[in-house]
């Protein structure tokens, strides 16, 4: 009887310890969730009442005038982005082909991949340093188009690693009936294996360009800033991130304001890229 | 026709090839020994052991010494660790054990969309919002509870003003959770159903099974999940760039201000006007290279792999 | 070996051939002939080294480090040693074609599967591609089944009605020979009876080796059989003769379900 009552007692506080347990982890996930409402809200409450039509077609004006906006920014963002996207991207996808089709047997290059896999957390701060040391300092002067370099940098690994991954996923009997036909490699590559691939390809690089539209430290001292509007990638550009940076240290309540409506454009950007990469991912065929 | 195929196919080859020489050797390997080279002169004129150890930041005289950095990098990131850790886990068990199938993809994708956040943005918020809110209600707090122990109460001297290493910390803390708790949920994921129907056919509740099934069995993610996110921590700039007040000193308090290595690269790299100056901040940089590479390789090779093949749960 | 050897030139022939996986001998001293126009069966235990030695005919083991050949193999009528590093294995695989365990056709329309090898063959007319890929569907029996939806996805066909699409995709193209491993494993009972009479019926126009692990399939569609065990040759015939009185013990025991 009375070790019935026991092994009772001790199922009871066996569960009073799951339940507190389990809902700790619980409110763990919602603190989670608090942090991101907390922000996206932070940012929509103070960004929208800036945003305006001045802001994407005006120029910014010396503090105190009104009417400035970010014109010079979005535009230089946008191309900054661009230049490196399509630096970045052949490259990352010739890599990650590489790794999958080419080297998946060969010890050297799984080593490579390894490295590869590690550069994608590389601190992007030295990547700016690097690409200072490498072309600004050669040439003299800040330029758009190193800070491009620096974001391609970063954007390399990331896409090798998808798309490596990405083809392995796809089977290899579907190669080897490729080659049982008499393809070359290059054949198989082009026609079944990135035919197979080519959503999840996709995938990968959009996450690639969402991974350094938000990027500010690789740009500091590369593409730097520029207080007016240019699209010549040979002289310094300003973009959004730095010019977020710049505004934000500022003393003036416009520039907070603006570098708000900035922070709202840029969070909502690369969230978006980064949710279609997912829907992307969702329709990727299983085999 | 055969010729122009086969001219194609090793044009192939060696095309990608050189991308993946680029991407995994030549890439890593110039940024070392640039950063190298641009840090030879503070290399010449302080040395390793006396810059590693140096308190002093002094542009003006020319004496630099990387110890206030490179503690307050440690120092912000072992906080922010200390804060992301349980609250990874716990969100790794929700997502992985806890929340409805439904609810799954729903939780998972709103924590990847908090690590998809731009850091200049959590920065910005965390000086505008976070800072003052620190500043008048959670430090004075702080002081008025824990300030008040013995030994800790040290730990929260200080004027608060938000801009310290308790805030900043705290700030890379919400930044590296996505990330940390992707990598433990996906060890999570790899435990065997089979071992836990076991552990539930014992008649073990489901807190009894995470703990004595599934966490042991995913501890090599666990812990390499936990270095990686490290790793990446260190190398954090623009969140913590508003928050640290880049001041070069070692705080004695959690309230007062500091500096990291990325801090102090962000805030004086265009302004260094001496060549030792810049050669300084370079130095820095290698320094931040070679413990972040070396602790991402650590994650990678020790524990992801080795411990993961002799666990069999590898899952790099 | 009975009149039809006699009556049939040869088209493969197998002298003193080895195999090996880095150190490891998979297959040891194969010798056997093949003969045109005729389906020869493999069969064996698991492991034994059947399949290895299939995707020798067509140097599939030159996609993975490590592996090498050692004999020959000789492809008739030019006698071209197929295992010789010199010969191109791209050559010898448009010649010798492969349908594999699974239906593994590409993530393309069945047309485009169909068309994939005349393609690389340099085929590029359309009124060309459009009758070799007819014929080619015709002779896999799946002509009537597909051909209101040739530009649909190859995988919106049944299981094995996608074999029957890996028939015609390896046929297209003309091969001499074609090899089949284990076509009919992941197939139900009716598709498989579809196959084994496609194997028959093809055997007009070209040589076939074929795989199995299915002894009565070895049966019905086979003129020779070849035994193997542990990387070995164990005995090679008529199939009448092979499944009625066997020479060796262990081909006995093995066709009589004693082990295997």
């Amino acid at each position: 009887m009375g070790n019935k009552e026991r092994i009772r007692k001790e199922l009871l506080k066996r569960k009073a310890i799951n339940v507190v347990m389990l809902s700790l982890s619980t409110l763990t996930a919602l603190y989670g969730l608090v942090w991101l409402f907390w922000i996206l809200a932070d940012v929509v409450l103070n960004g929208f009442k800036f945003i305006n039509l001045e802001l994407f077609l005006n120029d910014p004006t010396p503090p105190g005038i009104e009417g400035g906006g970010l014109r010079h920014a979005f535009v230089g963002h946008f191309i900054i982005t661009s230049i490196a996207t399509l630096i970045g991207v052949p490259i990352g996808i010739g890599a990650g082909i590489f790794f999958a089709e080419y080297g998946r047997h060969i010890p050297f290059v799984k080593g490579l991949r390894s490295v590869t896999d590690v550069i994608v957390s590389f601190p992007s701060i030295v990547v700016g340093t690097l690409v200072y040391a490498v072309m600004v300092k050669p040439v003299g002067h800040f330029m758009a188009i190193s800070g491009s370099v620096a974001l391609a940098l970063l954007m390399i690994p990331v896409i090798a690693i998808t798309t490596d991954e990405i083809l392995k996923l796809v089977p290899n009997s579907l190669r080897e009936a490729g080659f049982a036909l008499g393809a070359h490699r290059w054949q198989v590559i082009k026609d079944i294996s990135l035919s197979a691939a080519k959503r999840g390809i996709l995938t990968g690089v959009i996450l690639g360009i969402a991974r350094i539209s938000g990027e500010t430290a690789p740009l500091l001292f590369t593409a730097f800033n520029n207080n007016f509007f240019t699209t010549d990638p040979t002289q310094p550009m300003a973009s959004l991130t730095v010019t977020i940076f710049q505004y934000a240290m500022g003393p003036y309540d416009e520039w907070h304001g603006q570098a708000w409506a900035a922070a709202l454009i840029l969070t909502f950007g690369t969230l978006i890229f980064f949710i279609s990469a997912k829907l992307l991912v969702h329709g990727v065929r299983k085999y | 026709m055969k010729r122009k195929e086969e001219f194609l196919e090793f044009l192939t080859k060696s095309t990608l090839g050189a991308f993946t020489l680029v991407v995994g050797l030549i890439f890593p390997f110039t940024t070392l020994l640039v950063l190298v080279w641009e840090s030879l002169p503070a290399i010449e004129r302080f040395g390793v052991l006396d810059f590693l150890t140096g308190r002093t930041w002094d542009p003006v005289a020319e004496v630099f010494g990387a110890l206030p950095a490179l503690f307050g990098t440690l120092l912000v990131t072992f906080i922010a660790s200390l804060i992301a850790l349980p609250v990874s886990v716990g969100i790794a068990i929700f997502i992985a054990e806890l929340s409805p199938d439904k609810l799954k993809p729903i939780f998972s994708t709103a924590t990847e969309l908090l690590g998809a956040i731009p850091s200049i943005i959590y920065g910005m918020w965390g000086l505008f919002v976070i800072a003052p809110l620190m500043a008048d209600y959670v430090e004075p707090f702080l002081q008025e509870t824990l300030g008040r122990v013995p030994l800790i109460g040290k730990l929260f001297e200080g004027a608060p003003t938000g801009v310290d290493a308790l805030t900043s910390g705290f700030i890379l803390s919400v930044m590296i959770i996505p990330f940390m708790s992707a990598i433990v949920k996906d060890s999570f994921e790899m435990t065997p159903a089979l071992l836990k129907e076991a552990g539930y056919g014992l008649g073990a509740t489901k807190w009894e099974v995470v703990k004595n099934i599934i966490i042991p069995y995913s501890l090599p993610g666990i812990v390499g999940g936990m270095v990686l996110s490290v790793g990446r921590a260190l190398g954090e700039t623009m969140a913590v760039a508003f928050l640290t007040g880049n001041v070069h000193q070692i705080p004695l308090s959690l309230l007062e201000p500091l500096t990291t290595i990325t801090v102090s690269i962000a805030n004086e790299f265009t302004e260094a006007d001496t060549d030792i100056y810049l050669s300084s901040l370079y130095y820095l940089a290698l320094i931040l290279f070679v413990m972040s590479f070396g602790l991402l390789m650590l994650a990678k090779f020790l524990i992801l792999e080795r411990l993961g093949k002799r666990w069999g749960t590898k899952n790099a | 070996m009975g009149k039809m050897s006699n009556a049939t030139p040869l088209k493969i022939d197998v002298r003193n051939f080895n195999f090996y996986y880095g150190q490891h001998r998979a297959l040891q001293d194969i010798n056997m002939q093949i003969y045109e126009r005729r389906v020869t069966a493999i069969i064996g235990p698991s492991g034994c080294g059947k399949t290895t030695l299939l995707r020798s005919f067509n140097r599939m083991h030159d996609l993975y480090p490590g592996n090498r050949y050692e004999g020959e193999i000789i492809l008739y009528p030019d006698e071209v040693n197929i295992t010789n590093s010199r010969v191109d294995p791209i050559m010898i695989r448009m010649r010798i074609g492969m349908v594999f365990q699974k239906p593994n056709p590409f993530p393309k329309s069945i047309y485009e599967n169909v068309a994939y090898g005349l393609r690389l063959k340099g085929v590029k007319k359309k009124s060309v591609l459009d009758e070799k890929v007819e014929e080619a569907l015709r002779s896999a029996a799946l002509w009537e089944e597909v051909k209101d939806r040739l530009r649909e996805n190859a995988y919106s066909l049944s299981g094995g009605q996608q074999q029957r699409l890996c028939i015609a995709r390896a046929i297209a193209p003309e091969p001499e020979v074609l090899l089949f491993d284990e076509p009919t494993s992941a197939l139900d009972p009716i598709s498989t009876s579809k196959i084994e009479d496609l194997v028959v019926q093809l055997k007009d126009k070209l040589t076939i080796i074929i795989v199995t692990h299915n002894m009565q399939q070895a049966a019905r569609v086979s003129d020779f059989t070849a035994f193997m065990y542990m990387g070995k040759l164990v005995e090679f015939g008529a199939t009448e003769k092979m499944f009625t009185k066997p020479d060796n013990k262990l081909t006995e025991d093995y066709i009589t379900g004693r082990f295997g």
